[in-house]
């Protein structure tokens, strides 16, 4: 893809319409509408059992709706990064064979994206070897490899500390600067990731509110769910901008603390 | 064709067939924990037996009829709320039992049941080592076609979704492929012991690996080696031919367990 501005592309990879979703007869998401747009990074935010997972499992189709619908931009590549991944231990599988799921590559690309990634040493290195914030890297540079032009990401740094995952967020929103992808995540860290985002999405069985996300901080659906606490969290980040991430993420240890219960 | 003419040489290329086209399957069979489904599968061909025995119909093809019907019952049971070993565990030993009962009421022809449930991989003839053939010809080409597809949903069912396939479609092939195998190794282990070709060489791969595809290439070595060494042993000492190279497989299967935790270091 061509250098792009940042985002606002009239072209829909992924439309959502009044998406209903249900297991075992409970209704966990109703009356969805979502869309994403070329090259924007949008985050879900929401509590435990808001429907999440639920809505990204219908976008990626392993989950088919009660109501309504989900419609894919024609040949739409989609780089999928799980919450997380089990290899059995009968599987034998090293980093750079598991570049080669779902289809093989060439060497070149796989080390360009072990690279984009920051994990560029590990290629022989057997997957269940792997330190979490090793294992999530390899995942992203998988994902990379279709050259999507939509990554999602699951809860992508559970499991990391706060500096590993500020590092892993601002590594996303270099890749998307580079390549031009849309993001689509879920997460926890609402703070650390609000501000990589173009548009927050507040979810909660349905949609509470949408929009750039220090209106969706303010909006008292938001606060109602999270509390307080993390709108100040963010305007310091915010304000903050030109630092590290590392940095300021001395500063609000305890409002992720706040926004993750 | 006289080589053909020797019983062991038709036995020996019998079982290098079943070894060769078991190892791939194998290797899925124990990565998705599907080892009792190829138990239940292989149970159910008795039944099977006992039908073309009664219609007078191909034993391979009653055999491969009842494992297919068996195979896709238990995948689409699999999702009704019963764990999958629970399940399992119900429809292999109905399937047995039912079958042994059905054998009994043919008290006019005379079966040999020993021969199904151990199989007499001596007794194999060129019209069975051509099905053998065949069968594993299909079977491997059927699981390398599909081999980046099963491989991707056997590691996770979303990234499968992610990446445009069907985890539903990818498991039928499987269940298609295992009923094939059963169905045409029936005549070599017979029915208790063909779980014991897949999973046996599998397991006794997967120290000495480090990717799926070598994995299931060492299997089909370590298959083949038991099936020679096996047959050879049932040759010199008078024992019975299949559990022979089941024994063999296991004698593989400890010495590579021995082994692994030395590779472990090295690696």
């Amino acid at each position: 893809m061509p250098e792009l501005p940042k985002w606002g592309h009239s072209m829909n990879l992924i439309t959502l319409s009044g998406l209903s979703m249900a297991f075992g007869g409970q209704t966990v998401l109703s009356q969805v509408d979502f869309s994403i747009k070329e090259g924007e990074i949008v985050t879900i935010v929401g509590p435990n059992g808001s429907g999440k997972s639920s809505l990204l499992r219908a976008i990626i189709g392993a989950e088919q709706p009660v109501k309504g619908s989900v419609t894919q931009a024609k040949g739409l590549r989609i780089g999928y990064v799980p919450q997380k991944l089990h290899i059995d231990p009968t599987l034998p599988m090293t980093v750079r064979r598991f570049l080669d799921i779902p289809k093989r590559v060439g060497r070149k690309a796989a080390e360009a994206a072990l690279a984009d990634a920051g994990v560029e040493t590990l290629g022989e290195r057997p997957l269940t070897g792997l330190s979490g914030g090793q294992f999530q890297r390899v995942l992203l540079a998988r994902a990379l490899l279709s050259n999507p032009q939509l990554l999602i990401l699951d809860e992508a740094t559970q499991g990391l500390d706060q500096p590993g995952s500020a590092a892993f967020y601002q590594r996303i929103e270099q890749i998307r600067e580079e390549r031009g992808c849309a993001v689509l995540m879920v997460s926890h860290e609402l703070h650390v990731v609000m501000a990589a985002s173009d548009r927050v999405i507040c979810l909660n069985g349905h949609v509470c509110c949408e929009g750039r996300p220090e209106h969706v901080a303010s909006a008292p659906e938001y606060r109602a769910l999270f509390g307080t606490g993390t709108g100040g969290a963010l305007a310091l980040y915010r304000h903050e901008h030109s630092h590290s991430h590392d940095e300021t993420c001395e500063h609000d240890h305890d409002h992720s603390h706040e926004a993750a219960e | 064709m006289s080589l053909f003419d020797d019983f062991m040489f038709r036995a020996l290329l019998a079982g290098l067939g079943v070894a060769i086209a078991a190892a791939p399957l194998g290797c899925f069979v124990v990565w998705r924990r599907m080892a009792y489904f190829g138990d239940a599968t292989a149970h159910a061909a008795i039944l099977g037996v006992a039908i073309a025995l009664a219609f007078d119909a191909s034993v391979f093809v009653g055999v491969l009829g009842v494992s297919l019907v068996m195979a896709f019952a238990v995948s689409s049971l699999s999702n009704r709320g019963y764990a999958m070993d629970t399940l399992l565990g119900v429809m292999a030993h109905s399937a047995l039992a039912v079958g042994l009962v059905a054998v009994s009421f043919l008290s006019g022809l005379r079966v040999d049941l020993m021969a199904y449930l151990f199989g007499d991989i001596l007794l194999v003839t060129v019209t069975d080592l051509a099905i053998i053939g065949a069968g594993a010809v299909a079977v491997l080409v059927l699981i390398s076609a599909r081999w980046s597809s099963l491989l991707t949903a056997t590691l996770n069912r979303d990234l499968a979704y992610a990446a445009g396939l069907n985890p539903a479609r990818e498991q039928m092939v499987l269940t298609l492929a295992l009923a094939l195998i059963v169905a045409v190794a029936m005549k070599v282990v017979g029915v208790l012991l063909i779980s014991a070709l897949l999973i046996i060489p599998a397991a006794a791969a997967r120290p000495l690996a480090s990717t799926p595809e070598r994995m299931a290439i060492f299997a089909a070595i370590i298959g083949c080696l038991a099936s020679t060494s096996g047959l050879y042993a049932s040759y010199q000492f008078d024992t019975p031919a299949g559990p022979s190279v089941v024994v063999a497989a296991g004698a593989l299967f400890l010495i590579s367990a021995l082994i692994a935790p030395a590779l472990r270091r090295r690696a």
